[in-house]
């Protein structure tokens, strides 16, 4: 991005780069055994793109591990695949075998899935590995509560947040000392906001999943969300016909919860646009921010949800 | 807008978005950034101003305000307005108490900068998590209300605004509209500031008569206060300033290049990168570096990032570099210009803010992580303490949480540094407790306390004094005496254990170690007793020309053997350390069964039974264990060195 570069004073772009870039060196350096979280939507693109160019020529020196609901769009396991195999990492996929076996699903299970799959799956999913650092795409301009986490948050050993009992984060120095059986999360992209990731992954040219960008696509309507049917997994409730309607998705998570926009929007800057001139924010098109009311996020990253 | 009194936000949206995407990306993409602190107390409207900072520049969506205008409702504490200060207030317990308690980053963008606001309380016991906020900060805005005037919390954000080394100083004089916006009320508020300022030591600062409620001179000037436009003031809004003061990251590339190495990027045989966060300066291949500490020298041959090798990095940017030469360079080494250098040193003064609900234990060892570097430090008792609210010097023994000290620190290897001033990147530090692993403090180093001693580049004679000094330490022998079973051995280990975590080099000398060996020729007649003695004294003269601290634990119950030990060893290293137990207490533990055989005469020469001990008549040190632990006594024993025998010297 920088290339050629002979001025004097950074772009505010070129400084979240420079650290982020620091950040992921850190933990690499610091900790025992990181891995990133790979989520497949823009936030982790980004995220994957800083940790390629924060050890060129050398591959980014730990996994991805995608902590799958089986409940993904297709297209979000097709780039999954594809980022793997071009950045030449690991690619490590982990399911909840208990929600497998009891066959847990977003139509049928409501919140019970979110946390079977993601946040169970998650802590089976660290544990079984040995993962001491996790790297995560969230950013602070998301929601409330992560407006205040640090960028090194640490868990218990149940993989608990205190928010209340945060260790001090001054200038770029971070303390990744823990005990035996302690992790951390970090997030290197707390500082980025949703325009600064749009606008890093045009300038960079990063591959995000087709679904940000507007196209003709089947929908149905329901709790005043639009939901697009991607394939038969999704059952449609009596009466429902799927509409064919020109839509995108702001947020990308397990498909029947994240609901999608009407737009027109094919391109990166037309996406841009679209989300500068928009008047709700990002994650209203996700269902899950709407449980145990505002502090929904902040009591779930206690129980150790990301 | 369900308050008519708010004037229209003015950041609505940029009508480029609309017309001309591609031409607002590319102004997007070259905005600058600045961080920012607002400091100021609950009642000082702090959250209103950050809220409507945010609400001005479109960063509220309508769902954020939807749920914003009910919540007001509910609990706001503006009427039926709109109570900006709860967009602001995230955590839940925080809602309920209506207080900031931690420090929260927000993020707005004007048409010419990204920023992004550090929002903490500012309660005297959060003081920690000011610093925290303050630490990343190129600007200040300390918030008043006009009602009140300068108070003491305003001194305290000053200052420790100031401590941190912030120079973009803004004091935003708040609620002009509960003073019907009068020029006077402000005119006395800002001087009353400057007598204080000026006594502190800020250069400079810029006032503003604001209303956030209101949003007066928030992004425009207002019409409330026309004088404001006057010569005499700053005359510019507070949005216009943000916009346009100067950011450090412009100051740190004038500076001399410095780079910490964060990581050695080897993939293959034919590549080894440098990767690090640049300081301060400016790098191009061809450059000349030095790498500290080992002062070793090569050219940069490649700056190496995913999109292509560059010309020229710059202060603030993340790369690998490549150099000409193989030389030694790892994690925590300093890649430097090669004829301007910073300084190696292991002593240094420094201001420190202590951040743990625990007190500093001075002389105990934490990590100290300082730019890459993370090396083991002590902290000395501290010379003062400042009261943050008179700014007066306070004489301390340690630092409790939100204690602000300025103290000796000590590492135990030498490490590359400058001074905080200079360079923040590296003279500010953490402590990390080593138990805990938590962040107890955060500091910023003044000067190095004796001339930086590069050993790696001049040979020295190797003498006493140079075995000594490369370790870092005086020696000195502890000579511990007393009765069987006075607790010697017990608390000579936990003394030893303390100067190890010091990062002193010891050596215990005991029964155990001396009798199986170097006297196993030797029984416990008197004449046996002597020798005994005589050749523990000499091999602790071997060991203290060899620059070790010797601890003995023996008996050792007669006064001229002691004496002739003290002559062994040069003026003033010897510490006779008496622990005082009496016959009875110490017969009463006898927790080898000693006294017993004793006792039945299975044990001839026991010492206090059937032998004399000679108690010390002027001990350096005397511990009576039947008053204090064994731990306790330690603590005694090492604080006692540390305040009489190692710290004159430094």
């Amino acid at each position: 991005m920088s290339q050629g570069l002979a001025r004097s004073t950074l772009t505010h772009l070129e400084r979240l780069e420079a650290e982020s870039i620091h950040i992921i060196r850190e933990v690499v350096a610091e900790a025992e055994n990181p891995v990133m979280l790979y989520s497949v939507g823009k936030d982790s693109a980004v995220m994957l793109h800083l940790a390629r160019k924060a050890f060129y020529p050398a591959p980014p020196p730990f996994p991805l591990l995608h902590v799958d609901t089986t409940w993904k769009f297709r297209a979000m396991y097709d780039l999954r695949n594809k980022m793997a195999e071009l950045s030449g990492m690991e690619l490590l996929v982990y399911q909840n075998p208990e929600a497998k076996e009891r066959g847990i699903n977003p139509f049928d299970h409501g919140a019970l899935h979110t946390d079977m799959w993601k946040t169970e799956g998650l802590k089976q999913a660290l544990d079984k590995y040995g993962f001491d650092a996790a790297f995560g795409g969230a950013r602070r301009d998301e929601e409330k509560s992560r407006a205040k986490e640090r960028i090194f948050s640490f868990r218990t050993a149940s993989h608990g947040w205190d928010p209340k009992n945060q260790r001090p984060e001054l200038w770029n120095l971070y303390n990744a000392k823990k005990a035996k059986g302690e992790s951390i999360r970090v997030f290197p992209i707390s500082n980025w906001t949703e325009l600064d990731v749009w606008q890093y992954i045009h300038l960079n040219d990063i591959p995000i999943v087709p679904l940000y960008f507007a196209e003709e696509r089947p929908t149905v309507e329901r709790d005043g969300m639009l939901l697009m049917v991607d394939d038969d997994r999704f059952p449609l409730q009596p009466g429902e016909v799927p509409v064919m309607r020109s839509i995108r998705f702001r947020t990308l998570g397990c498909y029947p919860l994240t609901g999608a926009v009407e737009s027109s929007a094919k391109t990166l800057p037309e996406v841009i646009q679209e989300t500068l001139l928009t008047t709700t924010s990002e994650r209203q098109g996700r269902a899950i921010d709407k449980d145990a009311g505002g502090a929904g996020m902040e009591v779930k990253k206690q129980q150790g949800y990301f | 807008m369900t308050d008519t009194t708010h004037p229209e936000p003015v950041y609505v949206v940029d009508s480029l978005i609309a017309e001309d995407i591609d031409a607002y990306l590319d102004t997007h993409q070259h905005k600058t950034m600045l961080r920012f602190i607002t400091c100021g107390s609950v009642d000082d409207g702090k959250s209103t101003l950050i809220g409507r900072l945010l609400y001005d520049s479109k960063m509220i969506f309508e769902d954020q305000l939807a749920a914003l205008e009910a919540d007001s409702k509910k609990v706001g504490t503006q009427g039926q307005g709109i109570d900006f200060a709860l967009l602001v207030d995230g955590l839940a317990a925080e809602r309920e108490q209506g207080i900031t308690i931690d420090v929260a980053y927000r993020f707005f963008n004007t048409e010419k900068r990204k920023f992004i606001v550090a929002d903490t309380p500012g309660h005297e016991q959060y003081t920690r998590n000011m610093v925290t906020g303050a630490s990343t900060a190129d600007l200040a805005v300390i918030l008043i209300d006009a009602r009140k005037g300068v108070l003491t919390q305003t001194r305290r954000h000053s200052f420790l605004a100031h401590l941190i080394g912030i120079r973009n100083i803004v004091l935003a004089v708040n609620k002009m509209d509960l003073v019907d916006y009068s020029q006077s009320r402000f005119d006395e508020i800002v001087a009353d500031y400057r007598a204080f300022a000026s006594s502190i030591g800020i250069e400079d600062f810029v006032a503003l008569p604001i209303s956030g409620y209101m949003g007066d001179n928030i992004t425009t000037l207002s019409d409330n206060t026309p004088w404001y436009a006057a010569p005499a003031y700053f005359g510019r809004s507070l949005v216009d300033h943000l916009e346009t003061v100067e950011v450090d990251t412009t100051r740190d590339l004038a500076k001399p290049f410095r780079m910490p190495v964060q990581w050695v990027n080897r993939p293959n045989l034919d590549f080894r990168g440098f990767a690090g966060l640049i300081a301060s300066g400016s790098i191009r291949p061809g450059d000349a570096i030095r790498v500290l500490p080992s002062g070793k020298t090569s050219t940069v041959e490649r700056i190496v990032t995913l999109d292509g090798d560059l010309p020229q990095a710059v202060a603030g940017q993340s790369v690998t570099l490549t150099f000409a030469d193989e030389i030694d360079c790892s994690r925590g080494d300093v890649i430097a210009l090669a004829d301007n250098p910073p300084q190696v040193a292991d002593q240094f003064e420094a201001s420190v803010v202590w951040m743990a609900d625990h007190a500093l234990i001075p002389g105990r060892a934490y990590w100290l992580k300082i730019g890459t570097q993370m090396v083991s430090a002590t902290v000395q008792a501290p010379k003062y303490t400042i009261n943050v609210n008179t700014m007066e010097h306070c004489a301390a023994k340690t630092l409790e949480l939100n204690a602000i000290g300025v103290a000796e620190i000590t590492t135990d290897r030498p490490i590359t540094f400058e001074p905080y001033a200079d360079n923040r990147a590296l003279g500010g530090f953490i402590l990390i407790d080593k138990i805990g692993n938590s962040t107890v403090a955060a500091g910023m180093l003044h000067f190095s306390l004796r001339r930086a001693q590069n050993v790696h580049w001049q040979a020295l004679d190797v003498t006493r004094e140079a075995r000594a000094e490369i370790k870092n330490q005086r020696p000195g022998v502890l000579w511990f005496t007393g009765l069987s079973g006075s607790g010697k051995s017990t608390i000579a280990n936990l003394v030893e254990k303390k100067l190890h975590a010091l990062g002193k080099h010891t050596f215990l000398l005991d029964g155990d170690n001396v009798r199986h060996g170097l006297n196993k020729d030797l029984g416990f007649t008197e004449a046996d007793r002597i020798e005994n003695i005589r050749r523990v004294g000499e091999v602790s003269r071997l060991m203290t020309d060899a620059g070790l601290i010797v601890l003995t634990a023996f008996i050792s119950p007669f006064r001229a053997e002691r004496d002739l030990a003290r002559s062994l060893t040069p003026e003033g290293e010897f510490f006779e350390v008496f622990i005082d137990t009496p016959l009875d207490v110490a017969e009463a533990r006898d927790v080898k069964g000693l006294y017993k055989k004793a006792r039945s005469g299975a044990l001839k020469n026991f010492t206090g039974i059937d032998s004399p001990y000679e108690a010390p008549e002027n001990p350096e040190i005397r511990i009576d264990t039947t008053k204090i632990s064994p731990a306790d006594a330690a603590e005694l024993i090492v604080a006692k060195l540390l305040g009489d025998y190692w710290m004159p010297e430094i």
